[in-house]
């Protein structure tokens, strides 16, 4: 068995109750079952994790890093979307 | 109790939070889901009171800082209703309701903002006011919406002190900007003190909320809360205090405030504020002027597929 007849596969693991799943890696398997299964041996073999979510990486579509400069160019120019923007005396400053 | 049922108290008792994919009770699901939905509604026709002034904004500085609020005010909503999707409910179902007026909305927004200074109130007292609410909802026992709420409250900020400091200019500025300032703030301040929702005793769901942890403080609580904050704002901007029954209790730790006038609370929100027809009409103007979009996506999809299919065949 080769794993290029086996598609890869990207895992994400919630550690804790409340928190988001974060992507930890990837691995092939034949099938999302199969995915599941493997990135708990692998991933989780220290309780590491309490929720797992496998995708196919070919399902996901990814914005080029390349291309940041003109695809995040929209909000370059626009400090007032922050709240560090707005300058208040110090008695009324903690909002 | 059955064995799902104590699972999930045990969760509910551990601070543990409750995921899509977990049982619920029933009653716990359609709880969170009037509250987020509502939640929801409220970040999207609210706004309409601020997108009034986008094109009147004093100055090309605060339009597109207020352009900027109502846009997140946008992404606020769309956070909301995906999260309160992941509950079971369609987005096109919490449309329906919001149209039907079977789910309501803040009832702030319908009140309608007559001067410029309305902005900058809104801004200060009704965000102010959210933020109260939303800090508190961060610790929500319903994992998606706690997350939604620390991303939104992470956003919240900027709104509020653009609100404050575009009143600051106005109270500083000449006798009749102050004016308009101080009579904003008198519109607006004790709305704002709605927005809590009715006194515990009355309050028809905050028992189980509470009990289930979907609500972590009483309305009462948040609400004094926001008007002990308030105080200190008002006196800074040198306006006069909407409340004359306003006084520091030094027992209690908190100020004593006046009564809240509820039969206007349950007025608007039953339908007779100044602007609650405008506001649905304006949704579903918009809903339906916008129909042409979603049906050219769908069909741009099914040319895609059908443009498909044929080239494997």
């Amino acid at each position: 068995m080769t794993t290029e007849k086996l598609e890869l596969f990207e895992v994400f693991i919630r550690s804790k109750r409340g928190l988001d799943h974060k992507h930890v890696g990837s691995l092939h398997a034949e099938d999302h079952a199969q995915a599941l299964e493997y990135a708990r041996d692998c991933y989780t073999r220290r309780s590491e994790g309490v929720s797992i979510w496998v995708m196919k990486s070919n399902d996901i579509c990814a914005s080029q890093e390349d291309d940041a400069e003109s695809f995040y160019d929209p909000s370059d120019d626009k400090p007032y979307r922050h709240a560090t923007y707005y300058v208040l005396p110090d008695p009324v400053n903690n909002m | 109790m059955t064995p799902e049922e104590q699972n999930f108290m045990r969760k509910i008792n551990a601070e543990e939070k409750i995921e899509p994919k977990d049982w619920m009770p029933d009653a716990y699901r359609k709880n969170v889901t009037r509250q987020m939905s509502q939640h929801a509604h409220s970040e999207v026709i609210g706004m309409q009171p601020e997108g009034n002034w986008i094109t009147r904004a004093p100055s090309l500085r605060r339009k597109v800082v207020l352009l900027s609020k109502v846009q997140d005010e946008a992404g606020h909503g769309l956070y909301l209703y995906s999260a309160c999707e992941t509950l079971g409910i369609s987005r096109a179902e919490m449309i329906e309701a919001l149209q039907k007026g079977t789910a309501k909305y803040a009832s702030i927004f319908n009140y309608p903002t007559l001067t410029w200074g309305d902005v900058g109130a809104i801004g200060w007292l009704v965000d102010g006011a959210a933020i109260v609410n939303q800090v508190s909802l961060q610790r929500t026992s319903y994992g998606p919406y706690a997350r939604g709420m620390i991303r939104i409250c992470k956003e919240e900020s900027f709104h509020q002190r653009q609100g404050y400091e575009a009143l600051l200019v106005l109270a500083q500025g000449s006798p009749e900007q102050k004016q308009m300032a101080q009579d904003s703030l008198n519109r607006f301040y004790w709305p704002a003190l709605m927005m809590f929702g009715p006194h515990d005793s009355e309050s028809a769901h905050s028992a189980k909320s509470m009990e289930w942890k979907i609500k972590r403080e009483t309305n009462d609580d948040l609400r004094q809360k926001f008007i002990d904050q308030t105080v200190p704002q008002i006196e800074f901007l040198g306006l006069e205090h909407p409340d004359p029954a306003i006084k520091w209790n030094e027992e209690r730790g908190h100020y004593d405030h006046g009564d809240i006038d509820w039969e206007e609370f349950y007025s608007v929100i039953n339908g007779n504020g100044h602007c609650n027809r405008q506001r649905i009409e304006h949704h579903v103007a918009a809903h339906e002027e916008g129909a042409w979009v979603r049906d050219a996506i769908t069909a741009y999809n099914d040319k895609k597929n059908a443009n498909k299919i044929k080239n494997v065949a």
